[in-house]
């Protein structure tokens, strides 16, 4: 993993992470429920289901958590989920600002995985604990405060990644609409590179701009889209992983789109 | 190979013959819009490429347009359907929305998306293009044609043909106004004689052979004021269709209005000048184009039929053998019998064409399950039917639709509404005539008005403003939104019609009373409950109502205004202070008022 070519690498794809399984030279995280995780996964991949990891994320108990998989600052880490890459993004945008610079996503779900016949099994691996350093990684996480004066710049741009019609009903100021579905593509969780480049350059979102993506509440949806950006190239990317629910709760300004009943031109 | 390039791709599903699309459009829209926002077009320019590519402005916004994607002929694919689906989620709202003319439309779309969208469709075949402008719109066929027991032959190819024929051709690009082509299977189903160039498939005996051919109705339409169409000729041979077609457009081209944009559809041209004069000038235009044209300037019309072969099904777990609830009443109101022994048209109930993108991606599925030729038909009323469904298969058809939500009564009955967007997106609307249209079924369906014999050839239909779109003026009972007001207070208040038809005997709506649109639902049940007591034995809610519109009535209803002075009771506003609900318009929670923008139907 190079950083210095300006090439990052977002995606694991499903091929090398067989090798890599095989040479035994990554550490495979599933983020699904306990109870799925215990059925089958992916052949030596341990469990970290993004509730429990939710239910404390502060950077103490994410490094003993990192330090019970095994993770230590070299090792080579891919996360997986079986919702759209949204969690497992979650979980990987974690890991980065904690400080962890190898890990990426495996580029489909874990259905996509079992339909393809690959190897799965209900094993649960043993484990060595490792010993991880915490060097926060500050500059991609967004706080509401930090929000508040940033939207006001220029070169800021706020990407909302809930549904359109919630974003219609209401969004926070100055946010553009990207809803998490355009993201994907047919089987893999991000669009190739040169479509979600394409995506990106015709709604304005290029250049060296800082880029902060929000969701409804923790942060998986537009976590998903922090590294859509990256896999586009755009890495001044933060996420503000609070997102709309803290927005909403401390009250803070929002806006909606006036005087149309788009809610009823929905089916559902 | 590696193993991640497989792909699953089901293999025994039905593609378009016809790819619709051009992918150059989507790079083209995108680059467009850049300029556009770089201030390098001007509105009024913008506006009409946007138009000819089939994306629509939206309410009270320019960050957000409508794709309309033409359905030519109604007909759609499974993997069109996926495609959509897809489309509506990462693009739209996640629904999808059946129009009154054959397209699915996408609403809430971001501008700068719409070109994604294109890029979408063309991967399945399909084109906004032209959807939307003065150009020649999605061109129409009954849902029933090629199994409706009534008709002559299947106008299909034809309809087809001519959708390909003028689809960016340049004749049709830059026309007075909007030029709508409807075909259909018979007079019952009719929907001809409301439209610019409407068309009857009929077999004629010539010289001891039979000709194809067709009665062409030319001038009728439905808009701020309606008018109905007239029959060109007794029989139009096939041969001369395109030239026929291409006769009206010239004189359209050449003698519509481009000044007086709010009247220059070409039903105006055709009322200001006399039928006559109009049917006179046709008959002389097509015997020049005839003359001049090449001959290869001909319709492509591809008589290959379809191959129909009863679906192999994947997994019988179900049984079929219980049948569940709700099934005959299904089977009553939501299909017909074919002419082909054995099999029926199955139509949906969506409420006023709405469906989410997961009974979408359902419906794929369904289709290549059950539908024997592989593939789905719009219909004329925000609907889509399965046609050749083995008799068979009905009662599984019915549980898989129950399971993704699609299995509601009504379809082919009174409590199937019609309502435009209204003001969920359009600029132009008054009220929320969709919702509306949504409120009314579920009371109706609640009601079980849809077993009621006397009603299921009777329709609703709900326009959100004087414009038409929901097809009001052919409604046994239509209804247009507008504003009521008492005093300061404003509310949302119909202006209601009854007596329209779009069959054989096509008329359109007369005018009854005006109704605040909380008393819409009371006042139809009024209506019927009028009609229950001075019906004859043998009367539809229609055919007594033809009745009355035509004082061939002779109970104690002789007219409308008999009608008018019972209803009158129902419509008078309370106070705010005893009922503020009246004063809010359907799925709206803040005091009514109209608001409308600038609308672009005469762009």
């Amino acid at each position: 993993m190079c950083c210095l070519t300006g090439t990052v690498k977002i995606t694991t794809d499903v091929d090398s992470l067989r090798s890599e399984i095989r040479d035994k030279s990554v550490r495979v995280i599933d983020v699904r429920r306990e109870s799925d995780y215990k059925q089958d996964h992916i052949s030596t991949a341990v469990n970290l289901p993004l509730a429990n990891l939710l239910s404390d994320d502060s950077p103490e108990r994410v490094l003993k958590l990192v330090n019970s998989m095994g993770i230590d600052d070299e090792t080579s880490v891919v996360v997986y989920d079986d919702t759209f890459g949204a969690l497992a993004s979650r979980v990987a945008w974690t890991l980065e600002y904690l400080g962890h610079s190898d890990v990426t996503l495996l580029e489909s779900t874990y259905s996509h995985w079992k339909s393809l016949g690959l190897e799965n099994d209900s094993d649960t691996p043993e484990i060595q604990s490792k010993e991880h350093s915490m060097k926060l990684k500050s500059d991609i996480l967004a706080t509401s405060d930090y929000l508040e004066t940033a939207k006001t710049r220029d070169d800021v741009i706020l990407i909302d990644n809930r549904e359109r019609l919630n974003f219609l009903e209401q969004h926070i100021p100055g946010a553009i609409s990207l809803p998490y579905r355009t993201l994907a593509s047919d089987d893999k969780i991000l669009r190739s590179k040169e479509d979600m480049k394409r995506l990106l350059d015709n709604r304005g979102i290029a250049g060296d701009s800082e880029i902060i993506t929000y969701c409804g509440s923790v942060g998986t949806l537009s976590g998903l889209a922090y590294y859509a950006l990256k896999s586009a190239g755009l890495s001044n990317a933060k996420l503000y992983v609070r997102s709309f629910k803290e927005w909403k709760n401390l009250q803070k300004p929002t806006q909606k789109q006036e005087d149309a009943s788009y809610w009823d031109l929905s089916a559902e | 190979m590696t193993i991640s390039d497989l792909k699953q791709s089901p293999s025994d599903s039905v593609k378009s013959k016809i790819n619709w699309s051009r992918i150059e459009e989507a790079d083209d829209f995108a680059n467009t819009v850049k300029l556009f926002r770089q201030g390098k077009y001007d509105e009024d320019s913008f506006r009409r490429y946007r138009l000819q590519h089939g994306a629509y402005g939206t309410r009270m916004t320019s960050d957000y347009a409508m794709v309309r994607i033409k359905l030519p002929a109604g007909e759609i694919y499974p993997d069109q359907i996926e495609k959509i689906s897809q489309l509506s989620e990462q693009y739209s709202i996640g629904s999808g929305h059946f129009s009154t003319r054959e397209n699915i439309q996408l609403h809430w779309v971001i501008l700068e998306d719409v070109s994604e969208i294109f890029r979408g469709l063309a991967e399945v075949g399909l084109t906004s293009r032209e959807a939307c402008g003065n150009s020649v719109r999605n061109v129409m066929c009954s849902p029933l044609s090629g199994v409706c027991p009534d008709e002559e032959f299947d106008a299909t190819p034809y309809a087809l043909a001519t959708a390909k024929f003028f689809l960016r051709n340049p004749m049709a690009q830059n026309l007075p106004r909007k030029f709508k082509f409807n075909f259909t299977c018979c007079e019952k189903h009719g929907m001809v004689r409301m439209v610019d160039v409407g068309l009857i498939p009929q077999i004629r005996e010539i010289d001891g052979t039979a000709q194809k051919g067709f009665k062409i109705f030319l001038g009728g339409g439905l808009g701020n004021k309606s008018f109905v169409g007239h029959q060109l000729e007794e029989f139009t041979p096939e041969e001369d269709l395109l030239y026929t077609s291409i006769a009206v457009m010239r004189i359209f081209d050449r003698m519509g209005d481009r000044k007086n944009l709010a009247r220059n559809r070409m039903r105006y041209l055709v009322n200001d000048m006399g039928w006559d004069k109009f049917q006179n000038l046709v008959l002389k235009e097509r015997a020049v184009v005839r003359a001049t044209q090449s001959v290869i300037t001909k319709l492509k019309v591809d008589h290959t039929p379809d191959i129909i072969k009863r679906p192999i099904r994947i997994s019988d777990e179900d049984g079929g053998e219980t049948t569940p609830d709700g099934y005959a009443r299904w089977l009553k109101t939501n299909t017909v019998k074919q002419t082909q022994e054995d099999y029926r048209s199955v139509f949906l109930t969506l409420e006023a064409g709405d469906i989410t993108a997961s009974q979408l991606r359902g419906l794929a599925d369904i289709i290549r399950n059950f539908s024997s030729e592989g593939k789905g038909r719009s219909g004329f009323s925000q609907n889509i039917a399965l046609r050749y469904v083995h008799e068979d298969d009905l009662t599984r058809l019915y549980s898989k639709l129950l399971e993704i939500g699609l299995a509601k009564s009504g379809a082919l009955t009174m409590t199937a509404p019609i309502g435009c967007s209204g003001t969920t997106s359009c600029n132009l609307a008054l009220t929320n005539s969709h919702r509306l249209a949504k409120e009314i079924q579920r009371k109706f369906l609640e009601l079980k008005l849809d077993e009621d014999d006397d009603l299921s050839d009777s329709s609703i239909k709900i326009s959100g403003c004087p414009n038409s779109c929901g097809q009001h003026g052919i409604a046994t009972l239509g209804f247009f939104g507008g504003g009521g007001r008492v005093g300061k207070y404003m509310y949302a208040n119909y202006q209601m019609s009854i007596g329209g038809r779009s069959d054989g005997d096509t008329m359109l709506g007369q005018t009854l009373l005006r109704v605040p649109a909380k008393r819409v639902i009371p006042v139809i049940l009024k209506i019927i409950e009028i009609f229950k007591a001075n019906k004859k034995p043998d009367d539809t809610l229609k055919s007594w109502i033809n009745r009355v519109v035509n004082g061939n009535e002779d109970s104690e209803i002789k007219s409308i205004v008999d009608i008018k002075k019972i209803l009158e009771p129902l419509i008078i506003p309370p106070t705010m202070d005893e009922d503020p609900d009246f004063y809010l318009d359907y799925g709206s929670d803040s005091s009514y008022h109209t608001k409308t923008g600038k609308g672009e139907c005469a762009a």
